[in-house]
């Protein structure tokens, strides 16, 4: 079966996101972020270094993985958990098709949720400095864009994605991220934040990973999570429980 | 003209057995699948239609293997049991994306198609999460039928229909069994399968029971010993003529009052007790069977 798009997947993906409740957090994300942007903005002038700390802090750590998380979460897992998937499997199409046709849709929402207030918010913060939201823009559209790949095969994987999810957020990309140095390698965050750095030259989003680590790091996760829920789509199991 | 075969077909979850060496042949027409809930009617369906893999044996359409290939789809429809939808849609956009998904050159006659097929036309502008159980399960055919498949598998399809849809879907199976297409369906009810299924299979705690067309199959399940409590005016007298009558295997007197009869031809006995009671003047207050349960009628399909 050959892997393409499909419009009607894309279609049936971007009614979905919205059709449920976590549709509204997607809203709410990116207000907070700007809402925040423009309090400092407000209280601290145009500072560099207070600019690069909420958006690194708050936008690339926080706001881009959970609007990934909802977007993703919010395509699959109550398909999968309601068993309404199998109306999209049972038809002759590439399992891919389906998981490339709703990734599409959850990056589509990064790109909106995230991508552009990341852009806003920089520009709120540091009026003059096109090219730090033009960084934060892009290294949100990467991390993005892998969070979307890790998060749909996690998706696939269980039924409690959003909870595992946001762990994972927590005590991995938080936690321990901040604590041991040795976790930027395997750090979806910090590769946005290097490729944030090269984008943005110029300004120092302080991270020690090479710009090319980043990138190849980044385009193996979005592959191979892409990949392996196309893999695990195609043995899905209509009874439930294996 | 397109024929599943499970082929010493076993699947298990960890250590529960759902079904246990089953090989059957679905042919052309329509089959259906009787066995009591739980017995692994819906584990079957799912092995059939592509959406579990056998532990052990095979599961093919007309030789192709159903797992892990989607190119069955062109050929298959399935009616899944589960009623979650796409219910922020509305029904005819639900059956154009399934038209769609199928890759067909007209979605919208297609879908227009199906849904007339089902009597569905005049809600089909509504969302799907206004639908009752019944329209649920309309829509859900038509999504199935769009793309015109030589095989269609519907699990429970009858459960929350009232009357007339029931016998409007039975017509509509009855009419693509007749066009050569494969159906199948699955059901805990006997009259409900024997009204559109000529051929039947019985499956029981995962175990293919019986098989064969429903006059045979009605004959297993009514041949069997039925039981019977009966209160009468005089107990003893009845169980007396009772006992001497061929219909009848054995009698009890119960402690509490009342006679438990078993009866070895349910006809007969059918017939003979309201005779005999007349005759001997013993007046019948109830007459109560004790196992009708579908379950005690499978269990005797599998210990005969």
């Amino acid at each position: 079966m050959s892997v393409t798009l499909s419009p009607t997947v894309v279609r049936l993906g971007t009614r979905s996101v919205f059709g449920h409740k976590r549709g509204i957090l997607l809203f709410l994300l990116p207000v907070v972020l700007l809402g925040l942007a423009g309090l400092i903005r407000g209280l601290a002038g145009q500072d560099e270094r207070v600019a690069v700390d909420v958006l690194q802090s708050l936008g690339l750590t926080v706001v881009v993985p959970l609007v990934a998380l909802l977007a993703t979460t919010g395509l699959l897992a109550p398909e999968i958990d309601d068993g309404s998937v199998a109306y999209l499997l049972a038809k002759p199409i590439s399992r891919h098709t389906i998981v490339l046709s709703k990734l599409l849709v959850a990056i589509g929402c990064v790109f909106v949720f995230a991508v552009l207030p990341m852009a806003a918010a920089a520009l709120i913060l540091l009026t003059n400095e096109p090219r730090l939201a033009l960084g934060f823009a892009v290294g949100s559209l990467a991390g993005g864009a892998a969070y979307c790949a890790l998060f749909a095969f996690l998706s696939v994987l269980t039924r409690h994605a959003v909870v595992i999810g946001l762990l994972y957020l927590l005590v991995w990309e938080g936690l321990l991220g901040g604590l041991l140095d040795g976790v930027r390698w395997l750090s979806v965050t910090r590769w946005a934040r290097a490729i944030t750095e090269e984008v943005a030259a110029g300004f120092d989003v302080v991270e020690r990973l090479g710009p090319g680590y980043a990138i190849g790091a980044t385009l193996v996760v979005l592959v191979l999570g892409t990949w392996l829920t196309g893999r695990r789509l195609r043995a899905f199991n209509l009874t439930g429980d294996e | 003209m397109s024929t599943i075969q499970l082929d010493h077909v076993s699947r298990w979850y960890r250590n529960v057995v759902a079904v246990n060496d089953v090989s059957m042949t679905i042919g052309p027409g329509v089959t259906g699948l009787l066995g009591p809930n739980g017995a692994g009617k819906s584990t079957l369906i799912a092995l059939m239609s592509g959406f579990l893999a056998p532990s052990t044996g095979t599961v093919t359409l007309d030789g192709e293997p159903l797992w892990r290939n989607e190119s069955v789809y062109r050929q298959v429809g399935l009616v899944p049991e589960r009623e979650a939808l796409f219910d922020y849609l509305t029904g005819r956009q639900f059956v154009v994306a399934n038209a769609e998904l199928h890759g067909l050159s007209d979605p919208a006659a297609a879908a227009q198609a199906a849904i007339a097929l089902v009597e569905m036309t005049d809600a089909q502008d509504r969302t799907i999460s206004t639908y009752s159980k019944g329209m649920r399960q309309r829509i859900k055919m038509a999504s199935s039928l769009v793309h015109e498949p030589s095989v269609l598998l519907l699990d429970e399809p009858f459960n929350g229909m009232d009357p007339r849809q029931r016998m409007h879907l039975m017509d509509l199976l009855r009419r693509m069994g007749t066009e050569g297409r494969t159906v199948l369906f699955s059901s805990h009810i006997l009259e409900e399968v024997e009204q559109v299924a000529r051929q039947i299979e019985v499956v029981v705690a995962g175990r293919h029971a019986a098989s064969g067309d429903f006059g045979a199959i009605r004959r297993l399940m009514t041949d069997r010993p039925n039981r019977f409590v009966l209160r009468t005016a005089d107990d003893r007298r009845l169980a007396s003529v009772l006992v001497a009558d061929p219909s009848v295997r054995g009698v009890l007197l119960r402690t509490e009052g009342g006679i438990e009869v078993e009866a070895g031809d349910f006809g007969r006995f059918s017939e003979a007790l309201p005779k005999l009671a007349r005759q001997e003047g013993v007046r019948l207050l109830e007459v109560t069977p004790t196992d009708e349960s579908l379950e005690s009628v499978f269990a005797y399909l599998v210990s005969s």
